[in-house]
């Protein structure tokens, strides 16, 4: 039988690896591949949790979740392709017109 | 047995994640995500999740890891050699101490909690699948309709960003 806690450790250790992910790499699809990391070690918290405190809600919320994701990603991308199209570049140290 | 497996899709997972964060070639760290997505699948099975398996499957690895793949292949892809934070040193001390201690946190909880009322053989026997359709479809149809309306939103909103801008008209000089 494996522990529960078991599941949140590599869940968490996968939260932190994407955490790393948006803090240091600079091309900006990685880090949006990083934030699907992070809500993938959110989702199998949930669902670990659902599994041993024996209630349907998690999976019912990670499942809310994978949608989420889908939304993310699809304006994340879009964003993308506006900003490849002015400037050649997914750097985001350089997309900084809304910094003040 | 089930520590087996979960020992394997444990370990490829945090692998793939470590690969999709460190590979330098955004074509490679997509792949890596992949075997990521269907490891935490696996992760999924073990659970007794099989519609968030599928879910998993059809809706990440299916759909938005083909959405990125698609997108870094309609991009010109330049690697650029600054493509780390100028100071990320400072940021992976802090981050392995972090995660050390969060560790250790974890293994030592106990996790009690009060029982909901979906024990596993309740739900084994119609199926996850079932069980999820009721859930989703009695006390949870509020936050469904919202997802919809929410997914409504963000094609609309993909579409419009992604759309060719005409080019500007002076409409004085008519």
């Amino acid at each position: 039988m494996v522990p529960l806690s078991a599941y949140v450790a590599v869940s968490a250790v996968l939260f932190i690896t994407g955490l790393l992910g948006v803090l240091i790499r600079r091309n900006f699809i990685i880090v949006l591949m990083s934030v699907e990391i992070m809500l993938n070690a959110a989702n199998i918290n949930l669902v670990a949790f659902s599994y041993y405190l024996e209630s349907m809600a998690g999976q019912l919320v990670a499942l809310f979740i994978i949608a989420i994701a889908a939304g993310e990603a699809a304006i994340g991308l879009a964003i993308i392709i506006v900003v490849f199209r002015g400037k050649i570049s997914t750097n985001v140290d350089e997309m900084n017109l809304l910094k003040w | 047995m089930v520590l087996v497996f979960f020992t394997y899709f444990a370990l490829v997972s945090i692998v793939a994640g470590v690969m999709t964060v460190a590979l330098k070639h955004p074509v490679h760290c997509g792949l890596a995500l992949l075997a990521l997505l269907l490891h935490v699948s696996g992760l999924f099975i073990l659970l007794n999740a099989e519609f968030l398996w599928a879910v998993q499957v059809i809706v990440y690895a299916g759909a938005i890891l083909v959405l990125y793949l698609f997108v870094l292949m309609l991009m010109n892809l330049k690697t650029d050699d600054r493509y780390l934070h100028s100071s990320y040193r400072y940021f992976l001390v802090p981050a392995a101490l972090g995660s050390v201690y969060v560790l250790s946190l974890l293994l030592r909880s106990p996790f009690a909690g009060a029982r909901g009322d979906a024990p596993t053989v309740a739900v084994l026997q119609d199926g996850d699948t079932y069980a999820v359709g009721i859930k989703m479809f009695s006390e949870y149809l509020l936050q469904f309709e919202i997802v919809g309306v929410f997914l409504l939103g963000a094609v609309i909103g993909a579409i419009v960003l992604a759309k060719t801008p005409k080019p500007i008209v002076d409409k004085r000089g008519r």
